[in-house]
């Protein structure tokens, strides 16, 4: 969408590209069932109008004016795929929402239905957070290929097989029922939490090319809140994805590498964004449902408090991680617990014990489990640098490549 | 929209004979699942097949048949059988797969129908 050129039209088009792309593909995919075809227009109607925008002016409406053009494009499609039955109703049924008044409250916010659809457990889950970021921000593959650690064309690929098997075997675009709605709303925020932690090795290392993708995380978490003000998972997630953008400024030092939490100058910290993170997690709280976001978003709290109490509450960090361990386990859960326990007993040993109870074939390839071993085992140096290595041999990422290194060097 | 649903199961469970008195259970359960699923008015066609050993794979290569014995696929789970079924979106189809027996033990696979107006 974003083309070069900076006229009226452009900025307008983009403008509205950026407000509206995810409603408009919302309305027209879920109405033709088709969410590749209803891509293919909504492109065309957008270079349509570049090319008409900055001839005969900006229409009063533009999103009405995009939708238009975009049906048209769909109905010509399908006559082209002799679907001539369905014509005349899909004729009718443009020209009568052709005038609305306004486009928000004609045909109020459809995106979560399409993120549903694109978070259908039918789909593959690799490609189901490109394909949410592609479908309600209008992302370019070229743009997200990179923190996916993918090739765009094999992005692409991925992308396009999703949307032919939402079409060819139907996936619903009706609402969940209330039995399936809390299972899709979950599979919905893994994806978004996914998009936001994609590429970063499970851990909250900026990447140049993720910085981007992590800002349209969060918005895609806010736009789920505003639909779903009363689910205690979304508010969890939306506060726990805050709480880490809260401190980007400090996650990367003057030079350019990586500075770990614990090391972090809080006062770096974003104060406005960590009230809101703290806010959301509280309205979450009163509506008692527990759940792992709002636990993992507990935990950053905690670990945010610093920048009041100036030390961490490692006691409270151990508990949660002991909660989220007992209800929701992961390996990266039995980590942080590891970490926290040992931190509040003052007992390396004691980590050590709880992460040598993982199987190891669940680690091998996991390097915060050997970044957390290496902090654990700092009191025998040899056994801390071979786990340091260990963490490095399967760290790609180049910031915290150098960071690793660093840490290694500095064992001597 | 048609879907096909395809009932896998391993080999063991489809060799189960019908006179059996240890697999009456086993039976019922399809017999109660076939009972549901025709009596809904959604069933197009559909089959139960001989169990897997009796199947014969042909392949063609370098303009020769290559004829083997038993299915084609060296895999725990073996198609048994399936129904085409009329439903309008995937998860109504899913709905149906989840009822049936062969979900317990083997799997169910869900497959589109290709029709003329549908290419792939």
């Amino acid at each position: 969408m974003a083309g070069e050129g900076s006229t009226p039209a452009h900025t307008t088009a983009e403008q509205v590209a950026r407000e509206s792309y995810g409603r408009l593909l919302a309305h027209l995919a879920i109405r033709w069932r088709d969410l590749a075809a209803a891509e293919d227009a909504l492109a065309e109607a957008f270079a349509a109008a570049l090319e008409h925008w900055p001839r005969s002016g900006i229409p009063a409406k533009p999103e009405s004016w995009l939708l238009t053009v975009a049906r048209r494009k769909l109905v010509d499609a399908a006559r082209g795929a002799a679907l001539r039955r369905r014509e005349d109703v899909l004729l009718q049924l443009s020209e009568a929402v052709d005038s609305p008044a306004s486009f928000k409250e004609d045909f109020g916010d459809e995106r979560l239905r399409l993120m549903l659809v694109c978070a259908h457990p039918a789909i593959d889950a690799s490609v189901r957070p490109a394909l949410i970021l592609q479908t309600v921000l209008g992302l370019q593959v070229k743009e997200m290929a990179g923190a996916f650690l993918l090739s765009s064309e094999t992005l692409n690929k991925r992308l396009v097989r999703a949307k032919a098997k939402i079409k060819l075997a139907a996936l619903s675009f009706e609402d969940p029922t209330v039995e399936q709605l809390d299972s899709r709303l979950s599979i919905l925020l893994e994806a978004i939490y996914a998009a936001y932690f994609i590429g970063r090795e499970g851990t909250l290392v900026d990447g140049d090319a993720n910085d981007q993708l992590g800002g349209e995380a969060v918005y895609l978490a806010s736009v789920v809140v505003s639909l779903l003000p009363q689910n205690a998972e979304a508010l969890g997630l939306l506060s726990l994805l805050l709480f880490c953008e809260a401190r980007r400024p400090a996650r990367v030092d003057a030079e350019g590498d990586f500075v770990p939490l614990l090391e972090q100058d809080a006062q770096l910290w974003d104060r406005s964004m960590l009230e809101r993170a703290y806010e959301l997690l509280q309205r979450a709280s009163l509506l008692s449902t527990q759940g792992p976001f709002q636990l993992e978003a507990a935990i950053q709290a905690a670990h945010c408090y610093r920048l009041r109490a100036g030390e961490t509450p490692w006691r409270e960090i151990a508990l949660l991680y002991t909660s989220l361990v007992d209800s929701f386990p992961t390996i990266g859960a039995v980590v942080g617990m590891a970490v926290a326990v040992a931190q509040a007993e003052g007992l390396p040993s004691q980590g050590i014990d709880i992460l040598r109870r993982i199987a190891p074939h669940e680690v091998e390839n996991y390097a915060p489990y050997w970044v957390a071993m290496s902090h654990l085992t700092q009191a025998t140096k040899e056994e801390a640098k071979r786990h340091l290595r260990r963490a490095l041999d399967l760290t790609t990422h180049p910031r915290l490549r150098r960071h690793l290194e660093k840490r290694l060097a500095q064992l001597g | 929209m048609q879907y096909m649903i395809l009932f896998n199961q391993e080999a063991k469970e489809l060799e189960r004979g019908r006179d059996d008195p240890s697999s009456a259970d086993y039976w019922e359960a399809w017999r109660a699942y076939m009972t549901d699923i025709y009596a809904a008015g959604i069933v197009k066609s559909g089959n139960a097949l001989q169990p897997p050993f009796s199947a014969t794979t042909l392949r063609i290569r370098d303009g020769k048949r290559q004829v083997h014995d038993g299915p084609f696929a060296d895999t725990k789970e073996m198609l048994g059988g399936y129904l085409v079924i009329e439903v309008s979106s995937l998860d109504e189809a899913l709905e149906w797969a989840a009822r049936s027996p062969s979900s317990f033990t083997g799997s169910t696979e869900i497959r589109p129908v290709m029709t003329m107006n549908a290419g792939p």
